[in-house]
């Protein structure tokens, strides 16, 4: 089976000069679910931009689904979807419209495309819009007409651009329900994101870029694996001393009743539950101090900076 | 799917949308040369022209009218490819059709087609408006088609091109201000240039708008100051010019991709 997505030594230099990828390698298996992280200017969108058409490379090769974006132009594209960064519509034209005519660009008749439009429009909670003009929608519903639009023409290939950038809490879970049945149906998703959150739960794997050059592409497990130590919170039922501490743990006190404890790697979390019990403290709830796979992104991208 | 299946869907479908576009618009696109050739018709077919008399051998509004159908033809086919491709790359629109399989070709033709639509739309409504002040005759229909169809198609490469280089929406209305309406109204619309001295004569002779105008009205009342086969071989050459230039830039990506 060919891979969904090959990236070999892809290069992009601005007119201004600017080097935004430096001979990058990828590879996206078919029905992965890949995440492409990196801070702003690392490269995402260039990369992204050059495997749609939308950035000219200055050297190297991609290809989707075995065919080369630029000298099989065509075939490549029929087998993506594309969801970029900024609302890229006609603001004037109708919901339905707009994911009716982007089938229409994939060879797709109005006749041919409306049940399968129809069914995303309902999907993404949009069935009900589908005779307003775009520009009357709100950001997440323009975010998700950009989805619907992307997905119209069945591609096996999903490119999403930082498809929840300011999209508020409850629309992001529910698009991400969305592209796991996506995913779960056969349809390799590769997206960019700012929420690693959102990478950590998605992804089996994750590509990280700073400055135009891969420093990472391996799976979510193991780029989590790397992680030495980890920092939970936990709120307790008692209150504790300002001296409080656990024998063999870094710990600190936060509140009368909240600590927080470093877990290094090969430190177990039921050794902390023992000596709390032991103590004759229990514990109320706990979670983790910050994202795991933000703590390690940090560490990346500020170790490729050094 | 054929790839020729999907070319051809995807310029029915290029052209349907800028149908629906103009249409939806209408006020902003067909009323205004609705309202604007009337007046024309009135002031100078009437008015004026009652005073006049004849010109190029026809009472003077016969005259002008195949020069005001004309006219509004091509600013209306030039207008209407150039507002809507520039429109669609300022507001990023343009990038559906960037990452769809769609040819350069078949992008530039449904733009094309959808300048021509618009400039024959805006023709028949002038025409008919005409029938209301004077009676048209038709003297070679074939030659007035192939006049029509083919500066529509030459003022819709032109928007095009226009749209391609435009960064601004001030940029879209400069060719057609200090261009296209000079070139118009020095193009024979309101008088033969017959009654301009030899030199003015030979230099308007170098004004493309000249030769569209008068083989259109040699298509209605039979008479021109220009040859028609030569009129209809420039407009072909400058099409086939315009065209292979159109998409050059295209594949290029000029003014569309990074």
């Amino acid at each position: 089976m060919v891979p969904a997505l090959v990236v070999r030594n892809l290069s992009k230099v601005y007119d201004n000069g600017f080097q935004a990828l430096k001979g990058i390698d990828l590879t996206v298996e078919q029905g992965d679910f890949f995440a492409l992280l990196g801070p702003n200017g690392a490269g995402k969108s260039t990369t992204l931009g050059i495997l749609s058409g939308l950035v000219q490379k200055t050297s190297g090769n991609a290809e989707v689904m075995g065919f080369d974006v630029n000298t099989q132009t065509f075939s490549a594209r029929r087998y993506l979807g594309v969801v970029p960064q900024e609302f890229n519509f006609n603001q004037f034209e109708k919901v339905g419209d707009i994911v009716i005519t982007q089938a229409g660009y994939f060879g797709l008749t109005a006749a041919q495309a409306a049940p399968n439009a129809e069914k995303l429009l309902r999907a993404l909670d949009l069935w009900e819009k589908r005779d307003q003009q775009a520009r009357m929608l709100s950001g997440g519903m323009k975010r998700r007409l950009m989805i619907a639009r992307a997905l119209v023409h069945d591609p096996k290939v999903l490119i999403l651009d930082e498809p929840s950038a300011g999209v508020d809490i409850e629309l992001r879970r529910s698009m991400w329900t969305f592209m796991q049945q996506l995913n779960r149906a056969g349809t390799t998703i590769i997206l960019t994101t700012h929420y690693l959150e959102e990478a950590e739960q998605l992804c089996r794997n994750i590509a990280i870029i700073n400055h135009g050059e891969i420093v990472q592409a391996t799976s979510t497990r193991k780029l989590l694996s790397q992680l030495s130590t980890e920092t939970f919170i936990l709120d307790l039922n008692s209150t504790v001393a300002a001296d409080f501490s656990l024998a063999g743990f870094e710990c600190r006190k936060v509140a009368d009743d909240c600590i927080e404890v470093v877990v290094e790697k090969g430190q177990s979390i039921n050794q902390i539950f023992t000596l709390l019990t032991q103590q004759g403290i229990e514990v109320r709830s706990m979670r983790t101090k910050s994202n795991r796979l933000e703590e390690l992104f940090v560490d990346l991208v500020r170790g490729a900076n050094a | 799917m054929s790839p020729v299946r999907i070319q051809w869907v995807a310029f029915l479908t290029i052209v349907t949308k800028e149908i629906r576009r103009f249409t939806r618009i209408w006020q902003q696109t067909l009323l205004p040369p609705a309202i604007t050739m009337t007046l024309y018709f009135v002031i100078f077919g009437q008015l004026i022209g009652s005073r006049i008399g004849q010109m190029g051998g026809v009472d003077y509004i016969s005259f002008i009218v195949p020069g005001l159908i004309m006219m509004s033809v091509i600013t209306n086919a030039y207008a209407n490819v150039s507002s809507s491709f520039f429109s669609n790359k300022f507001q990023r629109s343009i990038e559906e059709l960037m990452v769809a399989p769609v040819h350069p070709g078949t992008i530039l033709l449904g733009y094309v087609c959808g300048g021509i639509a618009r400039g024959v739309g805006v023709g028949i409504i002038v025409t008919l408006l005409s029938l209301y002040f004077t009676d048209l005759q038709i003297h070679n229909l074939l030659v007035i088609v192939l006049v029509i169809l083919l500066s529509a198609t030459l003022f819709s490469l032109g928007g095009f091109i226009n749209a391609i280089f435009a960064s601004k929406f001030d940029d879209i209305s400069i060719v057609p201000t200090f261009v296209i309406t000079p070139l118009t109204y020095l193009g024979g619309v309101f008088y033969s240039i017959n009654l301009l001295s030899e030199f003015w004569q030979s230099v308007s002779l170098f004004n493309p708008i000249l030769y569209m105008v008068n083989t259109f009205r040699y298509g209605i009342l039979g008479v021109s100051d220009v040859n028609i086969g030569f009129s209809l071989a420039m407009l072909v050459f400058f099409i086939v010019v315009l065209a292979a230039y159109s998409l050059w830039l295209l594949r290029r990506g000029v003014g569309m991709r990074q």
